[in-house]
Order: structure tokens, then C-alpha cells, then sequence
């Protein structure tokens, strides 16, 4: 993407002020996008995105420059604002000798969504349209969303790190609307991986739009959700986010630094019920948090963050690594390179138990049960968070019964963790995320087998 | 400056036989100064520019960007070749200029342009140590200096041609309370168009203020009660509302409220103003998305459904006029429809008055998840909440851990009052005290 002489060249004129340690990193996006709405493909939309995100770090200040402009001079007038917003303790710039050859070191994908034809795409979207409305007469509405990108990055530093990567994603959602005497209702699926064109030979884009409208229709049949607080049990691959918020924030090392964590200090302590193994694995092939190396060059790796119910480890960034003298965790990623990296999961789930997920609705009398989670957000300082739930039902006399209208959870992250009192053993990823975090959205993936949690407060409104 | 119009005149005047054609070319930049611990623990300054191009012809659009000013020619080519690919729409087309006058507003201060960045530094330490000079329980999670410019133009074949710039700078801290063993977080901000806007010593007591309020908090007793909502959380509340208010929403049928126009659909008490032209506004403007002037739209008067906002396709296929609502997200993306810059219509009496009235009832000082719980199309609402309880007419024990739920359709009817304490938030949507009967707060 750039020349590796002119690299060099910037970061070192990058440390010309007296900063121990610069970084370069490159992308260059393309991404294509289509949307159908109303029964019409609105708009085909193509983009490019590329430039150059230059960090300068001098003591504990960090200073940062972006540019779309990537000629040397360029490059060279972004060094130089990083470098004078760090203000380094003075001296001479760093010689900086590269190695590696900055080539991605993972498989590339199988075919890569450029080179699909833009009629292809479209052609997705209007088989998803006609299944999400031959559901059934209640669909009133459909829209559908394809998107594909392939960034290629370039990491490289003054320790001498040079890495690349080329990360393809391609990307459905569909929600259906679905009307009735009880007002409108909303369904919503999505699938969204780290693969190329070749995920379409095995996933049915059909059965996803139907799923979408089945969930709108259940729903028009739906009562208020409860009101209080209630066993609820979370059906695999729908509730990672779960752990998402109720702990994976937490244990970003550089918010637990701040005591800006309720789990601050609590390494090695007992954190969750013993059944809980928390894992973050940057590696995992085609899932959505997955990555060849993080946006500090580091390469992803499976970290354990908690083993059976014991705090194991946070996940770590270059600045806290580096502060805490240990080897970074592959989670230091940023949004683009207008960004600055921080301590952020990549793809976040608890493995497996032994119950089966039938017995867990079996053994509960009265509770509910969630088929689907929405997002979700947590106040890591305190611990508490929400989710909504958007496909829901009442458990009765250990039954799945009646549906429930769409409404949020709320816990505390340490307090739920110690609830979970079964586990199944069907373990199941997510669909795609989008993690949020000091302004910065990033793609992540979560997963669970199905879980009770023994009692969680049900924010609806029936009494 | 004209360097962006004659980008876009260039590309407008590329135009095909039988093509329309938008060109959006914007540039800007900022500076983001976060201090730790009385040191600058990062100072970002950036600047980003591009280009998005719209091409319409026989009824089908085509859309492409590039983060880069010299990829023109290129995006115009992405544009057109996109064209081919969408279903002939009859209501597609680009706005038309509607002879409404512009109002001129100054959103551009060449002051803050030129302010150095010790200056900008110095405010973001001073923040730090205002926020954590109010109590000695409290401490700083971090305190935040940002300024922003951005300027743009965008040209049409149908006669639209308009540029303009704009800036702003804000301050914003988090905070951290800490008392036997527990953790409270609060927050304050400042916005301005020049550093003397800006407040850093009600920002940092805001902060303080909040996160001491709530410690010792726990979760309540469910039940339905009268709500009062903070002037932040009324606005965040707007902004939902808004979508089901939203012309796109109405034509394709996702509005609850799209059989409801000059209908009652809220209590006497609450009325709702979008009036991008009122200087006071964080987010006026003079043109809309779509380069329209912006003009002042009642939307809901006393109870009442008045009307919609559109852009110039959702009023085209609604048989109506655009209210100049086409928001743009950037130049990465085509125009959708959107409230531009809400205000309430205010009431008589202060938070605390209102207050004194209420025998049992909740002050919500922030709501949580209001993304994730509520559904602006069924109307479901519910949202993680935390505050302070209201008995006897005083503010009592602080409360977390709960929500609260209703339906927007019945909390509109709720609304018992609105407090006089019309609040610009740095937001789409202005605040004000907002008070709302028979809310389900569950909890323990």
C-alpha cells in the first residue's frame, strides 16, 4: 500500500521530538452496499475509504494524526502533528528498521465479493424480499440490506513491526413488519461473516427472511411482558451479548487500569458461577469479530478470561500491555484509521455446560424465555446493564408458552454471572455485532449454549 | 471553500442526457484533547474529506463516495454504473429549490478557528480539576476537549447550489464517586461556538452532582408511578418519538402514527416545534440534506398531529411538499428523512415547583438501552433507568437497576405537565422537564 522506505522514513521523523514509540497504520476499504425497501432495490452504493493513522506516544501522553493524503509529504505533515501533540521529552529521532514483509498471513477467502457481479447481490435481496412476504399475508413490510467490504491494512511501528491483513465481510439483515388488530409488530435476523462470496453456497438467505417474518407474526399475538424479577432462560447463539455487557467490558484492561471496573483486582478470584468458561478468540475462521491481526499489528490469539467461574485475565492494547509489562492480547482495534486503537473483544462466548436445553425450560416454573436478544449496554463502572429482548415468551409449569411484546432486562454484571445455575450443551455463535465504545463501533461476535439465569429483572409492564 | 463548489459544479456538469445529478463534496477536521490525571493522555487532530454522488435517471438511483476530493471522475463513474441496478421508483428524483427564503444563521466563529492549542489544553486541566473539586468522594474518569469544522457544498441539475460552513466545540467529563467499597458514574458537558461558550465549572458540578446523587442507590419496588424526566432524558425520548413523525416511515407504512394526522395523538399539554432555523439549536442549520432552506415545522400542537417530516421523496410520494427534513449522514451515504432540530413547547413552572406536587413518583435522571428496549414501530417502550424517588413532594433515596416501561402511545397521552425549563442539549433534540403518569417501574 505504501512503500516500506517511506515507512520508515515517517516514523522516524515521527520520534524526531523525543517519543519512544510510533506507529503508522494504513487501510485501504472498498466496500459495496445494497438496499431494498418497499418491494424496490432503492440504491446500489459503492465506496472507497483509505488513509493513514499515525500515533505518536511520548510518557504517558499519546498524540494522533490521520490523513486521506498518502503521498510521503503527506504522510510526513501527519507525523509531524502526532509528534508535536505528544511533545516528547526531546532528542533525536529513532532509526527504524522494519521487518517482514507487511503481507496478510492468513488464507485469503474463497471468492472475493468485488468480484461478484452487483446484479448477484441485488438478486439476494429480492429472493429474501418474496420469502419474508410469502410468510404470510400479516407482512406489510420488508426491507433488506447487503454490504461487503474488503480493507486491506498495514501495521507498522517503531519496534520494528511490519504486519498486514486483508479482511473481507460480507453482510444480510432483512426485518419484516408484520400488521394486525394488536397494532404493528417487528421482526429481524441478519448474518454477517468474515468470508467471501462462498458463505452464500451454504447459508439459506431464504430461511433467514422467513425467520424474520415468523417473528413479526408471533408477535402480533404477543401479551405485555412481565414486570419484575424472574428465572429467564436464553436460547443458544442469541445471547452472548449478555456477557457481552455483563462482563466482556470489564475486562478491557485499559477501563479496569481506570477502576473504571467492577472487576478491578479481581484476578484469580471466583467471579461467575463455576460454570462459566469465558473465552475472546480473535481467530475463530469466518466468524464476525475475526481478525488475521489486531489494528496494532499484534496477531489475534483465543484468550480465557474466565475458567470456570475464576477471573483468568483481561484483554489487553499496546499502552496497557506495554505499561504492565506482559504481551499484548490481540485486542487493541479502532474503527478506521481516523481512530485511535483501544482495548476492545473481538469474539466473545462461554463454552459449553452439560445440561440439556430441554431440561432447563423442564425445570423452570415460572419464568421467561428469550429467543432472541437486541443490543445492550452496561455502565462498567457499576456493573448494571440492559438488553432488549425482541423474541421473548412466558415459561409456565416448565412450558414455553405464550409470546411476549418486545421490552429490556436488567442486572448486574457480577451479581448475573454468579446466577447462571445452568448450563446446556448446545453451543451456538450469534449473528453479527457492532460494539460501541467511546464513539467507536467495531464488528464482534458473541455465543452461548442455552443458559438460566435464576433471576433477572423483566422490565415490561404486565403485572 | 470554492474549491468545494467548483468540485461539485464539475461533476454536475458532467451530466448525461436524461441524468440528475447531486454532488456532495464536504472536508473537516477536529481536535480531541482527553487529559488523565493532570496529563494529556491524547491529543488527536484530523481531518477527513470526500465526495458522494447521486445519479437518478429513468426513475433509478445510483449512488457512490470516496474519502478523497481527487477521486471525482471516479465516484461519478461508481455513480452511474450503480444506476442499473435499482427498480424504477416514480417518486425518485432530487429536490427542486422551493423559493423559500433562507434564514441566515452564524455558525461559523472565527475565533474558536483561531484559538491555539494551549488554550484548548489548559480548559481540558481546568475541567479535570473543577470536576473533582466538588467533593471528595468524586474523581475523574476522563475530561474531554473537542472542537469541530466542517464545511460543504452540494449542487443538483435541478438548480440546487449552496455551500456553507460551520463549528463548534464542546467539553465533556466523566466521573467516578466512590463511598464504602461502591462505584456511582456521572457525566457533565458544556457546548459552545467558542471556548468563552463554555462552561467547564457547571459541566465538572454536573458530573460531581450526578454520581454523588446516586450513591447508596438500590434497586426499587416495582410498581406504576408518576415520572418525571430530566430534561437529557425528555430530549433522548424526542428523538425516539421523532421516528414515528418521520415522512419515510409514514409512505412505507413503519409509522404507528400514520393514520393520525390532525388527530389528538398526545395530551392538550405537549406540543413539538422542529425549528432548524432557531440559532439557539446545537444542530441548526441553514439548508437541509438536500440543500432546501430549513424552515420551522409545528409538528404536534396542543395534543394534535399537525404533520410529518419529509424530504423531497417522501413528500413527492405522499402527495405533499418537502418540510426540508433530508438529513445527511455525511458524504458516505444518499439523504434520509429525520426531525432536524426538536424543541418542546415549554410550560409554566420550574423542575423543583413541578416536584413539590408529586406525592409518590421517580425523577429519571438517566435513561440506559433506549436503543435496545424500545420499538418505535410496535411502540413498546422500555429502558434501564436510574434516579432519585420522589415522596411527599420532596426528592428521597436514589434508585438503580430497574426500568421503566410503557408504550410511546400511552405515555403520550400521560404527559400530565411540561416543566419551563426549555434546556439545548448538544443533540437534535432540546430537553425539558417532562412529567408522564402510570409508568411500570420493575425492580426488586
Amino acid at each position: 500500500m505504501i512503500d516500506h522506505d517511506i515507512v520508515e522514513r515517517v516514523l522516524s521523523s515521527a520520534t524526531r521530538t523525543g517519543a519512544e514509540f510510533a506507529e503508522l497504520y494504513a487501510e485501504d476499504k472498498r466496500s459495496t452496499s445494497a438496499s431494498l425497501d418497499d418491494g424496490r432495490i432503492e440504491q446500489v452504493n459503492t465506496g472507497r475509504d483509505r488513509g493513514v493513522g499515525i500515533r505518536v506516544i511520548a510518557g504517558d501522553t499519546t498524540g494522533y494524526a490521520y490523513t486521506a493524503d498518502l503521498s510521503e509529504p503527506g504522510l510526513l505533515a501527519a507525523a509531524e502533528a502526532a509528534a508535536a501533540a505528544a511533545r516528547g521529552g526531546g532528542g533525536g529521532a529513532r532509526i527504524v528498521s522494519l521487518t517482514g514483509d507487511g503481507r496478510p498471513t492468513r488464507p485469503p477467502v474463497g471468492r472475493v465479493p468485488d468480484e461478484i457481479s452487483k446484479a448477484a447481490k441485488v438478486e439476494l435481496l429480492q429472493r429474501i424480499d418474496e420469502a419474508a412476504r410469502s410468510v404470510g399475508p400479516e407482512i406489510v413490510q420488508v426491507a433488506a440490506g447487503y454490504g461487503d467490504s474488503r480493507k486491506r491494512v498495514l501495521v507498522a511501528n517503531t519496534d520494528g513491526l511490519l504486519a498486514g491483513d486483508e479482511q473481507v465481510r460480507v453482510l444480510l439483515r432483512v426485518s419484516a413488519v408484520a400488521d394486525g388488530d394488536t397494532g404493528m409488530q417487528t421482526g429481524f435476523q441478519s448474518m454477517g461473516h468474515t468470508t467471501g462470496w462462498e458463505i452464500f453456497d451454504t447459508v439459506d438467505v431464504t430461511a433467514l427472511a422467513r425467520e424474520a417474518s415468523r417473528q413479526a407474526i408471533t408477535k402480533l399475538s404477543a401479551r405485555p411482558a412481565p414486570s419484575g424479577t424472574l428465572p429467564v432462560v436464553i436460547e443458544h447463539g442469541s445471547g452472548g451479548v449478555l456477557f457481552h455487557e455483563a462482563c466482556g467490558h470489564g475486562l478491557e484492561a485499559d477501563l479496569v487500569a481506570k477502576g473504571a471496573s467492577v472487576y478491578a483486582g479481581q484476578s484469580g478470584q471466583l467471579v461467575a458461577s463455576p460454570l462459566v468458561t469465558l473465552v475472546d478468540d480473535g481467530t475463530m475462521p469466518g466468524e464476525w469479530g475475526t481478525l488475521g491481526i489486531d489494528d496494532e499489528g499484534h496477531s489475534t490469539q483465543r484468550n480465557v478470561l474466565i475458567q470456570d467461574g475464576v477471573l483468568t485475565d483481561y484483554m489487553y492494547d499496546h499502552i496497557r500491555s506495554r505499561r504492565e509489562g506482559r504481551a499484548p492480547s490481540g485486542n487493541g482495534r479502532r474503527q478506521s484509521y481516523q481512530h485511535l486503537p483501544m482495548v476492545r473483544m473481538t469474539n466473545t462466548f462461554v463454552l459449553d455446560g452439560t445440561d440439556d436445553p430441554a431440561d432447563i425450560v423442564a425445570a423452570t416454573d415460572h419464568g421467561v424465555y428469550v429467543a432472541k436478544l437486541g443490543g445492550g449496554s452496561v455502565n462498567t463502572a457499576t456493573g448494571d446493564f440492559v438488553f432488549g429482548m425482541t423474541e421473548a415468551y412466558l415459561i409456565e409449569n416448565g412450558r414455553i408458552t405464550s409470546p411476549l411484546r418486545d421490552g429490556n432486562l436488567t442486572g448486574n454484571g457480577p451479581q448475573v454471572l454468579r446466577d447462571i445455575d445452568m448450563l446446556g450443551n448446545d453451543f451456538a455463535m450469534g449473528g453479527p455485532g457492532t460494539c460501541g465504545k467511546d464513539g467507536q463501533g467495531v464488528p464482534v461476535g458473541d455465543g452461548q449454549p442455552t443458559l438460566r439465569v435464576a433471576a433477572l429483572t423483566v422490565g415490561g409492564t404486565a403485572a | 471553500m470554492s474549491e468545494l463548489v467548483s468540485i461539485a459544479d464539475r461533476i454536475v456538469a458532467a451530466a448525461a442526457p436524461g441524468e440528475q445529478v447531486e454532488a456532495f463534496v464536504a472536508r473537516g477536521g477536529e481536535t480531541e484533547i482527553r487529559v488523565y490525571e493532570g496529563q494529556i493522555e491524547h491529543y488527536v487532530s484530523a481531518q477527513s474529506e470526500g465526495i458522494g454522488v447521486r445519479i437518478i435517471r429513468d426513475g433509478r438511483t445510483g449512488f457512490a463516495y470516496a474519502g478523497a476530493l481527487t477521486d471525482a471522475e471516479e465516484v461519478l463513474a461508481e455513480a452511474r454504473s450503480n444506476v442499473e441496478f435499482s427498480t424504477v421508483d416514480e417518486w425518485a428524483g432530487l429536490a427542486v429549490d422551493d423559493g423559500v427564503e433562507t434564514t441566515r444563521l452564524e455558525l461559523w466563529n472565527e475565533m474558536l478557528a483561531e484559538t491555539a492549542a494551549d488554550d484548548k489544553i489548559a480548559l481540558a486541566l481546568e475541567l479535570e480539576r473543577l470536576s473533582a473539586s466538588f467533593d471528595d468522594r468524586v474523581r475523574v474518569d476522563d475530561a474531554n476537549y473537542v472542537d469541530m469544522y466542517g464545511e460543504s457544498a452540494v449542487a443538483t441539475t435541478t438548480g440546487i447550489r449552496r455551500s456553507g460552513r460551520e463549528n463548534g466545540c464542546y467539553l465533556s467529563v466523566s466521573t467516578l464517586a466512590n463511598q464504602d467499597g461502591e462505584t456511582q458514574t456521572g457525566f457533565g458537558f458544556s457546548v459552545g461556538r467558542s471556548l468563552g461558550d463554555l462552561d467547564a465549572e457547571r459541566a465538572g458540578r454536573d458530573a460531581s452532582d450526578r454520581a454523588t446523587r446516586l450513591l447508596g442507590a438500590t434497586k426499587p419496588a416495582s410498581g406504576r408511578l408518576t415520572v418525571v424526566f430530566d430534561p437529557l432524558v425528555t430530549a433522548q425520548f424526542l428523538a425516539i418519538l421523532a421516528s414515528t413523525l418521520n415522512g419515510e416511515a409514514v409512505v412505507k407504512g413503519r409509522s404507528l402514527f400514520r393514520d393520525r394526522l390532525d388527530s389528538e395523538i398526545a395530551s392538550p399539554m405537549f406540543g413539538l416545534i422542529d425549528d432548524p432555523t432557531d440559532a439557539r439549536a446545537y444542530s441548526a442549520s441553514e439548508v437541509d440534506g438536500e440543500g432546501l432552506a430549513t424552515r420551522r415545522n409545528e409538528l404536534i400542537r396542543d395534543g394534535v398531529l399537525q404533520q410529518f417530516v419529509h424530504s423531497s421523496y417522501s413528500a413527492r410520494r405522499a402527495g405533499t411538499t418537502s418540510t426540508a427534513n433530508a438529513v445527511r449522514g455525511g458524504f458516505a451515504s444518499t439523504p434520509g428523512v429525520g426531525a432536524l432540530a426538536l424543541q418542546p413547547v415549554p410550560g409554566t413552572r420550574p423542575q423543583a415547583e413541578i416536584i413539590s406536587g408529586i406525592d409518590h413518583g421517580l425523577l429519571v435522571q438517566s435513561v440506559s438501552g433506549i436503543h435496545s428496549g424500545v420499538n418505535a414501530i410496535s411502540g413498546d417502550f422500555s429502558t434501564g433507568a436510574a434516579g432519585l424517588m420522589i415522596r411527599g413532594g420532596e426528592v428521597a433515596e436514589p434508585v438503580r437497576e430497574f426500568t421503566i416501561a410503557s408504550t410511546l402511545q400511552k405515555m403520550l397521552v400521560d404527559v400530565i405537565e411540561v416543566g419551563a425549563d426549555l434546556e439545548w442539549l448538544p443533540m437534535r433534540a432540546a430537553g425539558v422537564t417532562l412529567v408522564i403518569d402510570d409508568v411500570t417501574l420493575s425492580g426488586a
